[in-house]
């Protein structure tokens, strides 16, 4: 695999997991528990789904296919997706949503702080500007794990459980790959497995305020880096890309 | 009357740019002063409508009565004396 291939496939892991998640909060609009919080995941949603436009539309010009960023979101199967298998999770409860928003959060909070140092000016400038964002949904979630946890008896109980059920597609944010490596020495990527220990900080003061449990288990599931998914993407794609399929290059 | 089941409600101030005051901008729903905040950051700022925000819980707003609005209001109506412009300019003045 040459460099260009690699940053490729590195883009379109970078532009997934934000369209996957952006999927996946967008299904919250009109659902939401009270009007606020609606906008709230709408909002994110957006904010997730510009970031992966921004990435998508530069994987397409390094690939220089003559693609473009919505070839790239609304033309490409199941298993040419390269998100982290979190992001396809469907939403749950709210408690399990606010989880796995928290758990993701930290995880972007720590990715994008070192890749706004890239010397690929395009990745770090999105990166920089998607921290942004970033610190805002961390902290947005983890306000409401607070309320959660500290909540009623009920509520502490939804956001264990969250957490608890999260917690085997956790190991998979850290996986190395042979081009996620490539990326890494080359300094237009970043180590992925050196920010486990700082996100496993940065979470654990979050469980703890929120009394919560660190989960114990070490099963961790596996397979994005080779695009092999849960059974829930198949399902976001044949909805996500259903008017692309039915209409090819349909234009209104 | 039906009864809000949606947390507390807070009026939502909000600075377009610095220098300006906050303008009342509406109203949202929530627990605690943390999540008005956010509440009011996610409803009424995400089109870039401004730089501040103020966040104040509407219980302890205190309003007019529409009742006494004649006794509040409208003495006000014929005193044009009250303007600036009722007042003609000095001559030679030339900024007041």
């Amino acid at each position: 695999m040459n460099k260009q291939e690699a940053l490729f496939k590195y883009l379109l892991y970078l532009g997934d997991n934000g369209l996957v998640q952006g999927h996946r909060l967008s299904e919250l609009c009109s659902r939401g528990p009270i009007l606020e919080e609606d906008l709230a995941m709408t909002n994110f949603a957006l904010d997730y789904i510009g970031r992966a436009s921004a990435f998508l539309k530069y994987a397409a010009e390094v690939e220089g296919a003559g693609r473009t960023e919505d070839d790239l979101a609304y033309k490409r199967g199941e298993r040419l997706f390269y998100n982290n298998l979190m992001a396809e999770l469907p939403n749950g409860d709210f408690a399990y949503t606010m989880a796995k928003q928290v758990l993701i959060a930290c995880f972007e909070y720590l990715l994008f702080t070192e890749l706004s140092n890239s010397i690929d000016e395009t990745i770090a400038s999105v990166s920089t500007k998607t921290l942004k964002e970033v610190r805002y949904h961390f902290t947005h979630a983890r306000d409401w794990c607070f309320r959660l946890g500290k909540g009623t008896a009920v509520s502490h109980a939804k956001l264990q459980n969250a957490f608890n059920d999260l917690w085997m597609y956790t190991g998979e944010l850290f996986e190395m790959s042979d081009w996620l490596r490539l990326l890494a020495n080359e300094q237009i990527g970043c180590d992925l497995s050196l920010l486990k220990s700082k996100w496993n900080e940065m979470l654990n003061l979050v469980l703890k305020e929120a009394t919560i449990e660190v989960p114990i288990g070490d099963y961790m599931q596996t397979g994005s880096r080779q695009g092999i998914h849960t059974e829930y993407l198949g399902h976001i794609l044949s909805e996500m890309q259903y008017l692309q399929r039915a209409y090819p290059d349909a234009k209104w | 009357m039906i009864n809000d089941t949606q947390l507390d409600l807070w009026e939502v101030f909000i600075q377009s740019r610095p220098g300006h005051h906050h303008t009342h901008a509406g109203s949202v729903h929530a627990s605690d002063k943390a999540m008005a905040l956010q509440n009011a950051r996610d409803i009424y700022t995400r089109r870039n409508e401004g730089g501040s925000i103020w966040v104040i819980p509407s219980k302890y707003v205190a309003a007019s009565n529409p009742e006494d609005s004649d006794m509040f209001f409208d003495p006000a109506n014929d005193k044009i004396y009250r303007h600036p412009t009722f007042y003609a300019m000095p001559e030679g003045a030339k900024q007041i």
